[in-house]
């Protein structure tokens, strides 16, 4: 059912140059594109920020069903979704990327601090006299406790909103995504390996330069950078969220008499809802699902091959740290610019993105299986032979894990197969992006309603089946 | 002061007291004695929930945060006694007022050149005792503690025991050391699944009651 068919004209030969660019990178560029870079970590600092202090104060209230399904909604709209929202409301400034970034990561942060809140050890609140101040009880008996799962997960974050940052440079912000598609478009791969190596040992060494006691100089060092550069119209705004995004039969009669009348004709919106779905809805939620199920079947398999290959009990020294480096390069490139790449070399069809988002999430998953496998320790008579080894002594011992953490994924790659319909691809990134160009925010808002209808399905759907396998993400092995 | 009369408590299907009559007057030492699962816990727990606001109580598993410092731990203590912007400042910088307070109970628990010392660091006996100065410091008239010196060396164990006694009015706890609550107590209240198999003070404790108490189920 899906499209995979090569389009281009000579894939191996572009295949060729981009390998040639892989070995000859151009330094030079990235020098010509510093500010992108600095834009990229700015923006990442910025919208981590917001999102860690939102975040916060949101899970607070996280058992409250309105914050939950709120947080569900906003995590479930891709970060490219939400640039492509507020460009028109804030236009192309620094804001438009910060929040884009912002507002996605409030819903999984508040998400994964509640759950870090409800996994953590309750038992220190019982020496906490009863009638303290919440706040004081916060302070002592609950934030000292859950502090370092909190502070590895959001420098974790971290990690993936540079990521984000940069791709947001595909839809015009001045990220490093901007140059990337320019510099792919013109077949100029060896300024897209400079660029892309330079990503790389940024996030490799973030460890380095992000310490804790100083990350808050970082915060109001981005703040300072692009306060001067941020421009907002209220006017637009208002605009925007009155006006704009309501359906056309609410809009039609004062867009053509030249006023901002509204009317209520219900009817016509519910026809002008109907003709969306049946010409673009449907089919873009078809083709994303598909596109999502291939993916998971493929990340799957791709996980069950990777992880062995950096797991102490069937490789050793080199192979296993050669392994483990290439495993890093292919998860801290971004599925977009995978896909993105992917595409020059095969044309538009589900092949490309099927490869990026299986890659990206094979990787990730490979790594986190093969660190599950490495605490595990061999029977006295485990099979001796590594493939006797792998299905009969480590396989079935991490498998629960291995489906927790796929399923886990599967929202995610979800959000991943319906953005990449900007590049091309039948999905509902594709109807969206098209609507914007149109002009048509109404559209593209109800799509990406859906978008994020079906991505909270599926994460309900993830929820429930991980519930009754009683498989956990906690890197814990079965005995 | 604490009344119980004909109570019986259960978690899920399990009966952990039953009817159980027990009256306390303030300034007692009670010690519970029994064997596991007899329901000592259990019915400290619901004499606790009586006076909550005005006791303390010594958990088993010590309740502490392993993040934090003994001070700080002793300080939760109190946490209830001071505004929220007080116990702000003091988690973040320890106010002198406090240390000054806080430090006489350590030392009297040997526990003074710990003070700054995370609890997590700490070795069993250490955290038990950090746990201990955490109650006394609640300044209270009634102290609960489930199992106090488990993890503190025979000797010690006396001493922390003796300094608990004497310096709170009422006190109730758990023993698995008969000794001890016969040497520290005024009252023992031998439990047996979840029962009162006897209440009177140590001297009239034989030996026969106590081999009838330890039996095999």
């Amino acid at each position: 059912m899906a499209d995979l068919e090569v389009t281009t004209l000579h894939p191996w030969q572009e295949l060729q140059r981009l390998a040639i660019g892989a070995v000859t990178p151009d330094f030079m560029a990235v020098y010509e594109v510093k500010q992108a870079f600095l834009n990229t970590v700015i923006f990442a600092f910025c919208g981590i920020f917001l999102s860690i202090v939102m975040g916060s104060v949101l899970a607070f209230f996280f058992e409250w069903k309105p914050v939950r399904l709120f947080c569900a909604f906003i995590r479930a709209v891709h970060e490219i979704f939400w640039a492509l929202i507020f460009l028109p409301v804030v236009g192309l400034n620094p804001l438009c990327g910060v929040l884009a970034i912002a507002v996605p990561y409030t819903g999984i942060f508040a998400k994964v601090y509640a759950e870090i809140r409800q996994e953590s050890d309750h038992s220190p609140l019982a020496g906490v006299p009863f009638q303290t101040h919440p706040i004081s009880r916060f302070f002592y008996g609950v934030l000292p406790v859950i502090y370092a799962d909190i502070k590895h997960y959001s420098s974790y974050r971290l990690e993936c909103a540079l990521r984000s940052s940069a791709i947001l440079g595909f839809v015009g912000l001045p990220t490093l995504g901007f140059h990337l598609e320019t510099a792919f478009r013109e077949g100029l791969y060896s300024e897209v390996f400079a660029i892309l190596y330079c990503f790389y040992f940024l996030i490799a060494s973030l460890k380095y330069w992000v310490k804790e006691k100083i990350s808050w100089l970082y915060v109001v060092l981005a703040f300072a950078f692009i306060s001067k550069e941020i421009s907002l119209s209220w006017g637009n705004v208002t605009r925007f969220f009155t006006y704009e995004i309501l359906p056309w039969p609410m809009r039609r009669e004062g867009v053509l008499s030249g006023t901002q009348d509204i009317s209520f004709s219900w009817d016509q919106v519910w026809g002008w809802g109907q003709d969306i779905l049946q010409t673009e809805g449907f089919a873009g939620v078809w083709e994303t699902v598909v596109l999502t199920q291939i993916v998971l079947v493929g990340t799957g398999v791709l996980t069950l091959l990777a992880f062995p290959l950096v797991c102490r009990h069937f490789q050793q020294g080199f192979p296993k740290h050669f392994s483990r480096y290439i495993l890093i390069i292919i998860r801290t490139t971004p599925e977009y610019i995978l896909a993105y790449a992917f595409l020059q070399l095969w044309g538009p069809s589900m092949l490309p993105a099927i490869l990026a988002i299986g890659l990206h999430n094979g990787a990730i998953l490979g790594h986190l299986t093969g660190q599950n496998a490495d605490l595990i320790q061999l029977r006295a008579d485990a099979p001796k032979g590594k493939i006797n080894r792998y299905f009969f002594e480590v396989l079935p011992r991490v498998y629960g894990q291995f489906l927790a953490f796929l399923f886990y994924r599967w929202e995610v790659m979800m959000r991943e197969s319906a953005i990449l319909g900007i590049l091309g691809i039948y999905t509902l990134g594709f109807y969206i992006d098209s609507a914007i160009s149109d002009d048509k925010m109404d559209k593209a808002v109800f799509l990406i309603l859906i978008t994020a209808l079906l991505n909270m399905i599926i994460d309900t759907t993830s929820q429930i089946i991980r519930k009754r396998l009683k498989i956990s993400t906690k890197l814990v092995t079965s005995s | 002061m604490f009344r119980l009369q004909d109570v019986s408590v259960s978690y899920k299907d399990t009966l952990a007291l039953k009817n159980i009559t027990v009256h306390i007057q303030e300034g007692e030492k009670v010690a519970l004695i029994g064997p596991s699962g007899a329901g000592k816990t259990t019915l400290l727990y619901t004499l606790y929930e009586l006076e909550k606001q005005s006791s303390a109580f010594v958990h088993q598993h010590y309740a502490l945060v392993p993040q934090l410092s003994v001070f700080h731990n002793v300080y939760m203590g109190r946490l209830d006694h001071h505004r929220t912007t007080y116990n702000l400042l003091n988690l973040l910088k320890p106010q002198k007022k406090e240390i000054e307070k806080i430090y006489p109970i350590l030392d009297s628990l040997g526990m003074a050149e710990n003070m700054f010392k995370r609890v997590g660091a700490l070795s069993g006996g250490q955290q038990q005792r950090t746990a201990i100065a955490r109650a006394m410091f609640r300044q209270v008239d009634t102290l609960f503690a489930d199992e106090p010196v488990s993890s503190i060396d025979p000797h010690q164990a006396g001493t922390v025991l003796q300094l608990i006694t004497r310096t709170t009015k009422t006190v109730i706890l758990s023993l698995h050391s008969v000794d001890l609550a016969l040497q520290f107590a005024e009252r023992i209240i031998g439990m047996r699944l979840g029962q009162v198999i006897f209440d009177m003070p140590p001297e009239k404790v034989d030996d026969r009651l106590l081999s009838q108490l330890y039996q095999p189920c």
